[in-house]
């Protein structure tokens, strides 16, 4: 069987055979700890500093944000947001309880749909599980409540995050995903603004494939995070 | 397997340079991906530090491979998927189709996907009834064109806007003839549009993977477009092509590996989607495949470890060598004859089709140093194509000329008494004939040189023979 | 009480020898000039590159038993050549991998290998060599080997604006000539290619003289130059220091 011959191939290259207990039981206490390597000094600032930052970066990379108080602002924020990009009324949006939660009957000309992405729908609401500021990435792990797909099929992609779940580096939102989640969700997408090719001519243009625009509706949760 | 054009590397570099579109093309693109390398580099301080770090990673992934792709499969299982083990070509491609054929598939889209290049995937599908779709914008064209990609990253990295648009035509006979392509938006919209229904039909979707991740099980996707997303995402099954060496230990491993990932190829700090898929759809989810496959491929690699080759199993693939690289950015990738082309392609190509075929690509090189300079996982590239010129003449792979004319020279050059007299014959009678002009416009046997160049003449007598008589005189020590 | 002068011994190189014994002279009249006692070991022939380079690991082991041999005793070998110093300073050893003993000598001398103007400016202190000021401007050519294997790229331009010289830079002053030793004779088509894009580039400089440490580019690129019908003169950048340039033709040109 070919698994057999490729091992051997490897460690005959190693010029060892499959390693001992000892050594094995090492390797599996470094994947069980999994250590952190050098983390950029970019992000090692003070919490209301890394939500300006996280802003700053989705800004570079094409996306745009508002900022709202509260998430009794976020219907108001997506209706302006779509009325100010001449885009229709009506999204689909994740079944996620803190998007459930939001009194989305305040904004009437809003027409919600929960559930994944299909290719006619033009614009999704997806909940935001944390945004990293070292790049302006947001971090959304596939669940029930979180489809993958309302991150690909609609033109115009709207997350709403909560400020309290920016963290500076990549390495502390896996551990926010590994306390809070546990075991790695089936998908976890890293999402650093809208999508984009440069396959013509290297020459960049929005809106390959995937959402040619990336909003995101920053709510201002954590303490002292406005400013 | 696509049949490797690379033993006739210096006629297909004969045709590059005097290809007018393809030099278009290259003198576009090549300065702004270095450019825009650069401008993310100085936006990291630590970036150089981090090329250490990612080093010592691969290295430590490498040193404990079987390990970690055992420990890989085992997460794999755990989490709903399969792993295929395939030592080579064939039994990855019979290994996708025998998946395909299972689930009753006809088309099937395609995320980008070397190693997919490496196993002529496409073909085999196609051979047997299924239709695979390249869904990258750019391996999209070169499917149409039935061309190989001439970059890693960049797959029509040799096209102008005058290619995309005769392509599209020819292609999208369905829409109207006298439709416009104004602008390279254009062009975007229709593939697009084109793509997105086959997405939503295909029954497997094929992507390939950056990093697999032991710790997790987990394969590992970059992209600007989300094509390979959607390929990922849609489809009942997703199929997985990975080379052995792309196993990491952890999420943290993987992670400082990304970091250097995008800077180095695109320049761009991190790419659009970076997407980490661990096995089947969850209950209780309302996307995601039913099934996920892994196919595991050797092809080559395990006989690259413990040789002086392992060190470009390190390699991320992320095509900065090739965007820096003065020969690549003369003749294009297509000149190296086969999947990979630049400096990686030069070191890695001899590994997988032998280097009695691919000869020419390590030697093909200036030795100038600059690929290394730049490699986000410090592979010593110039020292690796130096290597396997010492295969080549260790084999007799070697040129007779060259043999000749190296064991010529080593005569004399190892007798530095007989090597003064032969050289200062030379040079006086060189410069005695040059002296007029200063230099030679031909030059018997120094063809190579003087078909674009004048050779300078020697100034006359050997430093040797003036030394000597510098010191007979008492001018010199 | 004077210190004792260091001693040198020059590595002339193969190129110096055959093509531009001047370079040579101008080495030694550079280094004594800065204090040294040069001496020249006459078991000496090539660095071994163009063996190392195609394979030939054999022929590049003799030669560099030969040149460990030549060159014990010495306080420092210095090269007119960044692709020569960086063969003897960083390859050369490795061709001992099997002999530890061989390998311990080669690392020594390998530790006291220094490229001509580098010595000069970073173990030797000199600001100034003394240069009579050249006409005109210059623009200066980073060789590959100098520039990634030796960190060579201020010294010699500290130099030659001491000696009063204008140098402006090219748009690419760092990408390869396509020299590449025997690569500009097996692939002779991208290696003039190389050079033409090199030349374009220091044409468009204005500079009435291009310099460079290394000899086999500059040989690549007054060839081309001289082919393509430009006035521009090429030197190796010692000559210039050493103050060499009125009575010596430049590269490619005849005696006036």
């Amino acid at each position: 069987m070919s698994k057999q011959s490729i091992l051997t191939g490897i460690r005959r290259g190693l010029k060892r055979g499959p390693l001992p207990t000892d050594q094995a039981a090492m390797l599996l206490g470094r994947m069980a700890q999994h250590p952190r390597h050098l983390i950029p000094a970019r992000s090692r600032l003070p919490h209301p500093r890394q939500v300006d930052l996280f802003v700053r970066n989705v800004e570079k990379e094409f996306g745009s944000v508002t900022r709202v108080e509260d998430m009794d602002a976020v219907p108001g924020a997506v209706a302006d947001y779509l009325a100010a990009q001449n885009l229709p009324g009506s999204v689909i949006m994740a079944p996620h309880p803190e998007l459930r939660a939001i009194p989305w009957p305040a904004r009437p000309l809003l027409e919600i749909r929960e559930g994944r992405a299909q290719g006619s729908d033009a614009v999704s609401v997806q909940h935001g599980f944390a945004g990293i500021a070292e790049t302006g990435t947001l971090m959304l792990p596939s669940a029930p409540e979180r489809p993958v797909t309302l991150n690909l099929l609609a033109d115009t992609e709207i997350v709403v995050l909560r400020a309290s779940t920016i963290v500076g580096a990549y390495e502390e939102a896996w551990d926010k995903l590994r306390a809070e989640v546990g075991a790695m969700p089936r998908n976890v997408m890293l999402i650093t603004g809208p999508s984009r090719s440069a396959d013509i001519e290297q020459t960049l243009e929005l809106g390959a494939h995937g959402p040619r625009r990336l909003h995101i509706v920053l709510v201002d949760d954590a303490a002292g995070a406005i400013g | 397997m696509h049949i490797a054009t690379s033993p006739a590397f210096k006629e297909n570099a004969h045709a590059a340079l005097v290809n007018a579109g393809l030099q278009k093309a290259l003198a576009r693109s090549g300065p702004s991906f270095i450019a825009r390398r650069a401008a993310a580099v100085a936006n990291l301080p630590e970036f150089e530090q981090l090329r250490d770090t990612a080093r010592d990673i691969k290295d430590h992934a490498l040193a404990n491979l079987d390990f970690y792709l055992e420990a890989y499969e085992a997460k794999v299982l755990e989490t709903g998927g399969k792993v295929h083990w395939c030592a080579d070509a064939e039994e990855a491609r019979d290994a996708v189709l025998a998946i395909c054929q299972a689930v009753g598939a006809r088309t099937v889209t395609k995320g980008k996907s070397m190693i997919g290049e490496e196993i002529a995937i496409n073909d085999h599908l196609e051979k047997h009834g299924i239709t695979p779709v390249e869904t990258d914008l750019g391996e999209y064209i070169i499917q149409l064109r039935h061309e190989l990609p001439s970059h890693i990253i960049a797959p029509a990295f040799h096209l102008n806007m005058e290619d995309w648009e005769e392509t599209f035509r020819k292609a999208h006979t369905d829409l109207p003839a006298d439709r416009q392509f104004n602008e390279r938006r254009d062009i975007l919209i229709e593939a697009r549009n084109k793509l997105r229904s086959k997405f939503l039909a295909a029954d497997v979707g094929i992507t390939g993977a950056n990093f697999l991740v032991a710790e997790t099980g987990s394969s590992i996707i970059v992209t600007n477009e989300g094509n390979g997303d959607l390929t990922q995402t849609l489809p009942r099954v997703h199929i997985v092509l990975a080379s052995i060496e792309k196993c990491v230990p952890t999420l943290e491993d993987a992670t400082s590996l990304l970091r250097v990932l995008a800077r180095s190829a695109t320049g761009q700090d991190f790419s659009v989607y970076t997407t980490f898929s661990t096995g089947v759809r969850r209950p209780g989810d309302l996307d995601g495949p039913e099934e996920y496959h892994v196919v595991l491929i050797d092809n080559g690699r395990s006989a690259m470890m413990g040789t002086e080759f392992q060190e470009m199993l390190r390699c991320i693939r992320c095509a900065a060598c090739m965007n820096h690289c003065p020969v690549y950015s003369a003749v294009g990738g297509h000149a190296y004859g086969w999947v990979y082309p630049g400096p990686m392609g030069s070191v890695l190509t001899p590994g997988l089709i032998g280097v009695d075929k691919a000869g020419h690509l390590p030697n093909a090189s200036t030795f100038c140093g600059k690929c290394e300079s730049v490699c986000p996982v410090r592979i010593p590239l110039p020292k690796l194509m130096r290597h396997w010129r010492e295969r080549e003449f260790e084999r007799h792979l070697t040129p007779a000329t060259v043999r000749g004319g190296l064991a010529f020279w080593g005569f004399f050059a190892r007798r530095p008494s007989l090597y003064r007299l032969a050289t200062r014959a030379a040079a006086l009678g060189l410069g005695l004939l040059g002296r007029r002009k200063g230099r030679f416009k031909s030059m018997p046997l120094a063809g190579g040189w003087t078909g674009g160049r004048d050779l300078p003449a020697p100034e006359g007598d050997t430093f040797f023979a003036r030394y000597a008589k510098a010191q007979r005189a008492g001018q010199v020590r | 009480m004077t210190a004792t002068k260091p001693r040198v011994g020059l590595f002339v190189t193969c190129l110096v020898d055959l093509h531009r014994p001047s370079v040579g002279f101008a080495a030694i009249e550079l280094l004594e000039r800065a204090g040294c006692q040069v001496e020249v070991p006459r078991a000496q022939t090539c660095c071994g590159q163009p063996a190392y380079n195609s394979g030939d690991r054999t022929t590049a082991r003799d030669l560099a038993v030969g040149i460990v041999e030549a060159f014990r005793g010495y306080d420092y070998v210095v090269v007119p050549s960044g692709s020569c110093a960086g063969m003897l300073k960083h390859h050369l050893p490795h061709l001992f991998d099997d002999d530890p003993n061989l390998r311990a000598v080669a690392d020594a001398m390998a530790s006291r290998v220094y490229e001509l103007v580098s010595f000069l400016t970073d173990v030797l202190g000199v600001r100034d060599t003394g240069a009579a000021p050249l006409s005109g401007t210059v623009t200066y050519h980073d060789s590959c080997s100098g520039l990634r294997e030796l960190g060579i790229k201020q010294q010699p331009r500290d130099l030659l604006q001491a000696a009063g010289a204008t140098v402006v830079e090219m748009t690419e002053p760092e990408i390869c000539c396509g020299f590449g030793g025997t690569f500009c004779v097996k692939y002779p088509e991208i290696s003039v290619r190389m050079v033409s894009d090199k030349t374009k580039d220091i044409v468009a400089t204005g500079a009435n003289t291009v310099l460079a440490g290394d000899l086999g580019c500059l040989l690549n690129i007054a060839g081309r130059l001289q082919r393509e019908g430009h006035a521009v003169h090429v030197r190796h950048v010692a000559e210039v220091l050493a103050g060499m340039t009125g009575d010596l033709p430049a590269i490619g040109e005849a005696r006036g």
